[in-house]
């Protein structure tokens, strides 16, 4: 299983990164999207998964090494959490920017002034 | 401000002079303080014959032109900041002729460099003002960066940057390969800073600088530093061939060179500056001929020098201020006017040209026999010296005529003689200058022996003398009288000789310094625009492309370096439905990055988001299966809401854009599968998880580990977190909220 979510990871990464070279401002933000699941799987993935066994404790535990490890959980969930406070920012910046001038072209954004 | 600067100087100047006689008892004062002592880097600071010489003549001169200063510069804005540069740039030199570190004489060399950059700069409104400043910076700079890396390398030899050291291990040096880059490293250093040929262009332009800093840096101070670094290494690098014959050739043709052009100038000022290097020239050539009576001769010279130029730099400001000119062709009869500035000039002009009585035909006699001493090349600058010598007579006596004598010039101001500060530092140095001529044996005992003892590494008696009886020197004198005068006859009486001679000058020296450095410049600075402009385009994507091309070309290179890998983990299917799963999701991702409906796009984002919080959720990961649901929603309807005040998706690409596209990410996402299945074989350290584990509900009494690995073992990090998410929230809200501009 590890390998076909693998190839899900490059897939997304695909898309995401074939998103980012977008002239439109939408889509660039969608790559972002996109790369930041990506990057959040290969994390998930790398620490090693384990069907049905969440790190849930109660009082005095035996089986700690056949659980979920959960230290990159807690670091996946910061990073969802980040990744959703870029792209909602990013949303805003582009609909400001499109009030602005007109057009959702990025080449257009060649200079710091004008 | 200016007094009590001079004030200061005096005191320092005081102190030095008290000094001479325990600095000139043997090795001299060292005093070290221990800066980074691990890579051999301490403040050393060594007062003997040689650094005292030049610390009375940077302190005394100093408090002649800080009171010249105090009167010159009293109608211009912005003197504090122009007395605080010319108070630290005299430190930074102190500092330079004290050091006894070669790093650290190198630190106050890029001050000094650094300094009078600002100082030349003063009238920076005006554009010749900061592109002299600008041109001398980069010369002076430079060379002094070419000194560090001379000096590094033949540190590397003794290992060490102390003089000490290098005077101990001189014949080590000597003898290593290394020698001959290390030397010409430094003098390229010495010759840059003492506007030796071909890097002498700077000097001139330095002009544009006040007349106090021209009095300052061209006498006594800046241009001397290359001298004095000469000076020090003479007993560590000289002694060789190549000393002998580099030094000699380039000091010879600075001096003729600058004596050479000095006569066809029309601005007192640049009449001085071309001499200066003519000076210049003449005490680099003594040191290169490294014998024990050149440098004596140059050891005199350096007062010489410094006492006539700096009185006639001040003159020559002073004549500048009362009349409003410095062109030769307005001045004239002077005499009437400014008749203590006649005398005082007199007597300076008398020191350059190296007529009796001054000081100046003492320091030309010995020049004089020092050149014809000198081993090798002694005809060649036997030559040159006398042809050189011959013109500075010429020129002083044009310079005295011209301004003094003769017509009554057309001022643009009436002139008188008011402000006796003006006159002050001339006087004094003229004076002395008189009266170290008629009894030169006190500057010899008490000042030139002990420096050139120091140079020499032994005890040498020096006996000056005015009158050296008739000798092959005094015929060279008088020959060189002779000639002198006649050229200045003819130049003051037939006015078509000196326009002829620039008009062939011009036609010689067809190449001039100035526009090759600024072509170089120019150049350079085009290049580098070019080469900015192709990096820093402004278009976003390509910025995106070139890094995600260049880290999947290392990616992909670092997987084939390490390509004997085996993949550990089986390839299976199971459970079915997680596989459908994956399958749903890579359809959504690729229909949303291809499709041309925003809406579909939209949704199918959010298929992708969704379907990967089940993973999580199937992975025992519900709290980021939570978060993830939570964080999709609101993403897919902020960006319905964003939605319709966007315009439609347009084609803005082309059909091989996009391929290319394509290949570049397909290239990336690849290289991230292969790094994602190498991940799996890592073996992670499980003790920190382990410790939270065991802990979460003991200590923290929560059952949800990673619940309380974020609001307890970690909350500080989740703590920044939120910080960040507020910001984001205020940003959008002031994105939002504020009116279209």
């Amino acid at each position: 299983m590890e390998i076909i979510l693998a190839v899900l990871v490059g897939v997304l990464y695909a898309a995401g990164v074939y998103m980012l070279l977008r002239r439109s401002i939408l889509k660039f933000i969608i790559g972002i999207m996109f790369i930041g699941n990506a990057t959040n799987l290969i994390v998930f993935l790398a620490s090693g998964i384990v069907a049905g066994e969440p790190a849930f404790v109660d009082g005095v535990v035996q089986n700690a090494s056949e659980m979920a490890d959960p230290l990159p959980q807690a670091f996946v969930l910061t990073s969802i959490v980040i990744s959703f406070g870029i792209v909602v920012f990013a949303l805003a910046l582009k609909l400001k920017f499109f009030e602005i001038t007109g057009t959702e072209d990025l080449d257009q954004l060649t200079k710091t002034d004008n | 401000m200016g007094v009590i600067l001079a004030l200061v100087q005096t005191l320092f100047f005081v102190y030095f002079f008290s000094k001479i006689p325990e600095a000139t008892n043997g090795n001299g004062i060292v005093t070290v303080i221990h800066w980074i002592p691990q890579i051999g880097l301490n403040l050393e600071f060594l007062l003997n014959g040689l650094s005292l010489v030049f610390a009375l003549l940077i302190t005394g001169i100093g408090t002649l032109v800080f009171l010249y200063a105090s009167a010159y510069m009293k109608s211009y804005e912005g003197t504090d900041k122009f007395y605080f540069q010319l108070f630290l740039f005299g430190g930074a030199m102190l500092g330079l002729v004290l050091s006894a570190n070669l790093i650290q004489l190198f630190v106050f060399w890029e001050l000094t460099s650094y300094l009078s950059f600002l100082l030349i700069s003063f009238f920076n409104k005006k554009e010749l003002a900061r592109k002299a400043a600008f041109q001398s910076l980069i010369i002076t700079a430079f060379g002094g960066l070419l000194l560090l890396t001379g000096v590094l390398l033949l540190g590397s030899i003794v290992d060490s940057y102390s003089v000490t050291d290098w005077l101990e291990g001189a014949q080590s040096i000597k003898s290593s390969e290394f020698y001959l880059p290390g030397l010409l490293l430094i003098l390229a250093g010495a010759f840059t800073k003492s506007a030796q040929f071909p890097f002498h262009f700077w000097l001139p332009g330095a002009m544009q600088a006040p007349t106090p800093v021209s009095a300052y840096l061209h006498s006594a101070t800046m241009v001397k530093a290359g001298v004095f670094l000469l000076a020090l290494l003479n007993p560590v690098l000289g002694g060789t061939i190549e000393w002998t014959y580099i030094i000699t050739l380039v000091g010879v043709t600075t001096m003729f060179l600058g004596a050479y052009f000095s006569i066809t100038q029309t601005d007192l000022k640049a009449i001085l500056a071309y001499t200066t290097i003519s000076s210049l020239g003449i005490l680099v050539l003594l040191i290169g001929i490294d014998t024990t009576l050149s440098i004596k001769a140059a050891m005199l010279f350096l007062f010489v020098h410094a006492f006539y130029k700096a009185a006639l730099f001040m003159v020559a400001g002073f004549i500048d201020k009362k009349t409003g000119t410095r062109e030769l062709s307005k001045l004239g009869g002077l005499y009437k006017h400014m008749p203590i500035t006649f005398i005082i000039s007199i007597l300076a002009l008398l020191s350059m040209a190296g007529l009796p009585p001054t000081l100046g035909f003492l320091g030309k006699e010995l020049i004089y026999e020092a050149k014809i001493q000198s081993p090798g090349i002694a005809s060649l600058v036997l030559i040159l010296g006398v042809a050189g010598n011959t013109l500075m007579v010429a020129v002083s006596m044009y310079f005295m005529f011209k301004v003094f004598l003769g017509k009554q010039g057309d001022y643009p101001k009436q002139p008188n003689e008011k402000g006796y500060l003006y006159l002050l530092g001339p006087g004094v140095l003229t004076l002395l200058s008189l009266l170290l001529g008629l009894s030169p044996a006190v500057l010899g005992d008490v000042l030139v022996e002990p420096a050139l003892s120091s140079i020499r590494k032994e005890f040498i008696d020096v006996e000056l003398q005015l009158w050296h009886g008739f000798n092959d020197v005094f015929l060279l004198s008088l020959l060189t009288i002779v000639l002198g005068m006649t050229i200045f006859v003819i130049a003051l009486y037939k006015k078509q000789f000196l326009i002829k001679w620039r008009s062939i000058n011009n036609r010689i020296f067809i190449i001039e310094f100035t526009n090759i450095f600024n072509q170089l410049l120019d150049g350079f600075l085009n290049f580098s625009e070019r080469n900015t402009k192709r990096l820093q385009h402004g278009y976003h994507r390509f910025y995106i492309l070139t890094v995600i091309v260049f880290a999947s070309a290392l990616l992909w290179f670092e997987v084939y370096v390490t390509r004997n890998w085996v993949l550990e983990t089986q390839f299976s299917l199971t459970p079915l439905y997680i596989s459908g799963l994956v399958a749903i999701i890579t359809c959504s991702t690729i229909y949303a990055a291809i499709a041309r409906s925003r809406i579909a796009t939209i949704i199918s984002m959010g298929v992708t988001g969704y379907g990967i919080s089940l993973i999580y959720l199937y992975y025992s990961a519900v709290d980021l299966a939570i978060t993830q649901i939570l964080v999709e929603t609101l993403v897919v309807v902020m960006f319905v809401l964003v939605l319709q005040r966007l315009p439609l998706f347009e084609t803005l690409s082309s059909k091989l854009t996009r391929v290319r596209d394509l290949i570049i990410s397909l290239t990336f996402g690849s290289v991230m599968t292969v790094l994602a299945l190498k991940a799996l074989n890592v073996e992670f350290n499980h003790s920190i998880s382990d410790m939270m584990v065991k802990n979460s509900f003991v200590k923290a009494h929560g059952k949800n580990v990673v619940n309380v690995i974020l609001v307890d073992f970690r909350a500080l990090d989740t703590l920044g977190e939120v910080t960040v998410l507020i910001i984001a929230a205020m940003g959008v809200f002031v994105l939002l909220k504020t009116k279209k501009t």
